[in-house]
């Protein structure tokens, strides 16, 4: 299928491009830094596509997506600690405590509709938080340092910059062309029908709850992977990212480059840590700046950035 | 006479201190067009909600083809052939009109985990969907988006959103609320097409309609049966009309 040609569709394309030879242009100029900022905007471009996956296509509310990167990074980070360097086993078990872990936050809050669903979300990843925060054996509020990144056997060299920087990437466009298919696919619909006419849709015949938790696990297991990948940039992991201020991060990058878009996460999750990293130069209070922004987007430009560029042409 | 396709026994729902089911017991027959009437507040939606199982009887029970569905929440029902309209409609507003039938198709194929093919591009779906929109007349909107059609048009989508789940009953609740003259008769029209094939129990406040077309009129008061006959003998029920037809003042004071 060629994907039709209008505005957000070439933002994206050239999006893409831009991200893929990102690693030139820092070479050719020597300029470092912005190696590291995209490498950890990849990253949390992933998490927040995930977090769309739920918030934008499901309808649910969660309030405690930043709990996966925790989870998914805590994988990493203890079994690092204990001695278990390998890629191979980390990545895999990272991925697995992330879904068992949305498994059944999902089970228990997928109860719940509206503000008791975005409240019970949040109160789970404030126990993630208080949790990590008492493992006194891995560094408890400090945080824990991960001294070795994930060994791959020598495939590749997450210290490596470059390397590390297109594995990320590779990850963040292989989730999001998992979102892609998943999104069209049967299961897909369900969920977003569900999302759209819960009743209409037990009365044609699916149990909404059932579909509505293999997605929450979906989502949850991808910002898991985000978590691990966050944990090895960092070289540490520690409590303050699962804090409800993380998740409102995740939200509000979903929020600002378009809910149900395919491509908002990642546009939001560039402008919101690029402004961040610029007003951080000014002053310590980005939120000042950060704030009205997104107020505006939400009053004036429903569907974000993505919604905006998508009206462009029939305005 | 044949078994009864969907018997109800000595049904109660109570909404606080209001029996709005009150000890309700009604048969439909296979093949037949079953209509309820009654004025409003009757109990009516209420009586359809708790076939469809959106809403649980207080107690009393409810057979399908012979199976006590009872307790079996709405999805259940619907796998065993049990559709229904909803009075207000209740359509997936931002999905297309094609969408929204082929939902439906999905949900009586198998499970729905699947997460990687196309759904809208699945030959079987579109095609049971695109023959069930043009059953009610909308094939040419296929691919409009719900909240762009109009009121008729939603109520015909509700339809063949129904018809598209291969129902055995059909339970219509006022399937021409809101209809204009002309979109009544096509309803109407529409109607006494489908009930040749499938068995439908009809809700609805359109007199005329109902006695062109039900094989049998169960008239509800209060929550209870007060009548239940072939239409002739139902114009003709004294109680009947003292409660409903004809008696405006009657219907206003029960509403």
């Amino acid at each position: 299928m060629m994907p039709k040609l209008n505005a957000p569709n070439a933002v994206a394309a050239l999006l893409c491009a831009a991200l893929v030879l990102l690693p030139v242009y820092s070479a050719v100029t020597g300029n470092i830094f912005i190696l590291t900022l995209f490498t950890r905007i990849v990253i949390f471009a992933l998490a927040a596509a995930s977090l769309n996956l739920i918030m934008g296509y499901g309808g649910m509310m969660s309030f405690g997506h930043a709990a996966y990167l925790g989870v998914g990074g805590y994988a990493v980070g203890i079994l690092a600690a204990e001695g278990i360097g390998s890629g191979f086993i980390q990545w895999p078990v990272a991925l697995a405590v992330s879904a068992l872990f949305a498994l059944v936050i999902g089970a228990l809050s997928l109860r719940t509709r509206g503000v008791y669903f975005i409240m019970i979300t949040l109160a789970f990843a404030q126990m993630a938080y208080y949790v990590a925060s008492g493992l006194s054996r891995y560094g408890g509020d400090d945080g824990l340092t991960i001294y070795k990144r994930s060994d791959f056997a020598g495939l590749i060299n997450l210290s490596d910059r470059n390397q590390f920087y297109y594995l990320c990437l590779v990850c963040l466009f292989g989730g999001l062309y998992l979102i892609w298919r998943i999104v069209n696919s049967r299961f897909g619909l369900v969920v977003q029908g569900v999302r759209s006419n819960e009743q209409r849709m037990q009365a044609i015949g699916f149990h909404a709850n059932r579909y509505r938790l293999v997605c929450f696990v979906i989502a949850g297991t991808i910002c898991g992977l985000a978590g691990a990948l966050l944990a090895n940039n960092t070289d540490f992991v520690s409590p303050a990212v699962m804090y409800w201020t993380r998740s409102g991060d995740l939200m509000v990058m979903v929020i600002l480059g378009g809910m149900g878009s395919l491509f908002g996460p990642v546009i939001g999750a560039i402008i919101y840590l690029v402004l961040e990293e610029l007003l951080s130069q000014f002053t310590e209070y980005s939120g000042i700046i950060l704030g009205p922004v997104l107020l505006l987007i939400v009053l004036f430009a429903r569907g974000g950035i993505m919604g905006l560029l998508g009206r462009m042409r029939r305005a | 006479m044949p078994d009864p396709l969907l018997r109800v026994d000595n049904l109660v729902r109570r909404f606080g201190g209001i029996t709005a089911t009150d000890n309700l017991s009604l048969e439909v027959k296979p093949g037949e067009l079953h209509a309820i009437i009654g004025p409003n507040g009757a109990g009516k939606t209420t009586l359809i909600s708790q076939l469809t199982g959106q809403l649980m009887p207080n107690s009393g029970s409810i057979h399908f083809g012979g199976r006590d569905v009872t307790r079996l929440p709405s999805y259940k029902r619907s796998r065993l052939g049990l559709a229904r309209s909803f009075q207000i409609t209740s359509l997936l507003k931002d999905f297309s009109a094609i969408d929204n039938v082929a939902l439906a198709a999905q949900a009586h194929d198998g499970h729905s985990f699947r997460f990687w093919g196309n759904a809208r591009k699945e030959p079987q779906l579109r095609e049971a969907a695109g023959a069930a929109l043009e059953r009610v007349g909308l094939g040419k909107r296929a691919n409009v988006v719900v909240s762009q059609l109009s009121h008729g048009e939603q109520r015909e989508l509700e339809l063949a959103v129904a018809l598209a789940t291969k129902p055995r009953l059909l339970l219509l609740d006022e399937p021409m609320a809101g209809l204009g003259v002309t979109e009544s008769a096509r309803m109407v029209a529409l109607l006494k097409e489908l009930r040749k094939e499938v068995t439908i129990v009809l809700v609805e406040h359109d007199m005329e309609a109902v006695f062109a077309l039900a094989d049998r009129i169960t008239v509800l008061v209060y929550g209870r049966v007060i009548a239940c006959d072939v239409p002739d003998a139902i114009r003709r029920h004294d109680e009947v009309k003292r409660a409903y037809l004809g008696e405006q003042h009657a219907v206003t004071r029960h509403g």
